[in-house]
């Protein structure tokens, strides 16, 4: 059921504003003692302000809900996998940014799986801007459908 | 100033200095679950991943690919990842060893910048790839 005419759709755009208690504590999950994220004054003095992890932009879970999504067109959400990840990071982003974030669904394709059965692909993407208008990130993701439960 | 690699002294096939996380735990899990706002119930829900008929919790994704973007920082530099691209792979059980590592396969200039480019692999105990992927770094 790759049903191609939902690419393109849209989501509402989302606030996510740049918090450092997030940034340390998201740090310290992936098990970064960097003194970068948890040293204002060092972080400021190297590279102007605090950085985010590279892959800090999951945390857009926290700013999003039904309306932010494109929407997934019929996928049951069972059976997804989390199949790949992308981030571009086209600028830096700095604790105290506030971003504005856009998803869409960028591509959806079916393809024989093995585990699984039929698989169908979905790539959504996100693209973040900053409060000055500057476009900083786009974060790509794509989902697996397995045309099964998948076991362990 | 910030710390970023020498263009001229990375050489095709440097690999990145690997990060090794001996044993992950279900903790880890819950943390990253706390920390990113990914609440999906198969990395901290026993019962839930029992009568889905896995046989325990398994690590998020993008927890093991955030230890692996700590190695890539840890060398790269934290400011200088342009692209990082992760593919998964096997899944990872509470107790795997965790090894992040990598390796430059091209160096090239790209909108005035100097661009190292490489691949990433994150590999268990077992020596099977839990995640495969790539990287582009901005250097000096």
């Amino acid at each position: 059921m790759a049903d191609k005419s939902i690419v393109g759709r849209t989501g509402k755009p989302f606030k996510m504003p740049i918090e450092w208690s997030k940034v340390r504590e998201f740090a310290r999950a992936i098990k970064d003692p960097n003194p970068l994220y948890l040293d204002p004054e060092a972080a400021k003095k190297e590279l102007g302000g605090i950085p985010v992890p590279v892959t800090f932009l999951q945390t857009s879970a926290f700013w999003t809900d039904e309306s932010s999504s494109p929407g997934f067109g019929g996928f049951d959400l069972r059976r997804i996998l989390h199949g790949e990840q992308e981030f571009e990071l086209l600028k830096p982003i700095f604790v105290g940014d506030v971003l504005t974030g856009v998803s869409k669904i960028a591509d959806v394709m079916e393809k024989e799986g093995g585990r699984g059965g039929k698989m169908t692909l979905l790539v959504s993407e996100t693209e973040y801007t900053n409060q000055r208008g500057e476009k900083v990130a786009i974060a790509r993701s794509t989902l697996i459908e397995t045309g099964q439960a998948v076991k362990a | 100033m910030a710390k970023k690699l020498k263009f001229d002294s990375v050489n095709v096939g440097d690999e990145i200095p690997r990060f090794v996380v001996e044993g992950v735990t279900r903790p880890d899990f819950v943390r990253y679950a706390g920390a990113s706002g990914d609440f999906v119930p198969l990395h901290y829900d026993q019962t839930f991943v029992e009568a889905a008929g896995i046989p325990t919790v398994f690590a998020q994704g993008m927890f093991t690919a955030g230890l692996l973007s700590k190695a890539l920082t840890d060398w790269a530099g934290i400011g200088n990842v342009r692209n990082f691209k992760v593919r998964f792979a096997t899944r990872v059980w509470p107790g795997d060893l965790v090894a992040c590592t990598g390796k430059v396969t091209g160096k090239r200039e790209q909108n005035g910048e100097k661009i190292v480019e490489g691949e990433l692999i994150v590999s268990n105990q077992k020596g099977e790839a839990a995640i495969r992927g790539s990287f582009r770094a901005a250097a000096a």
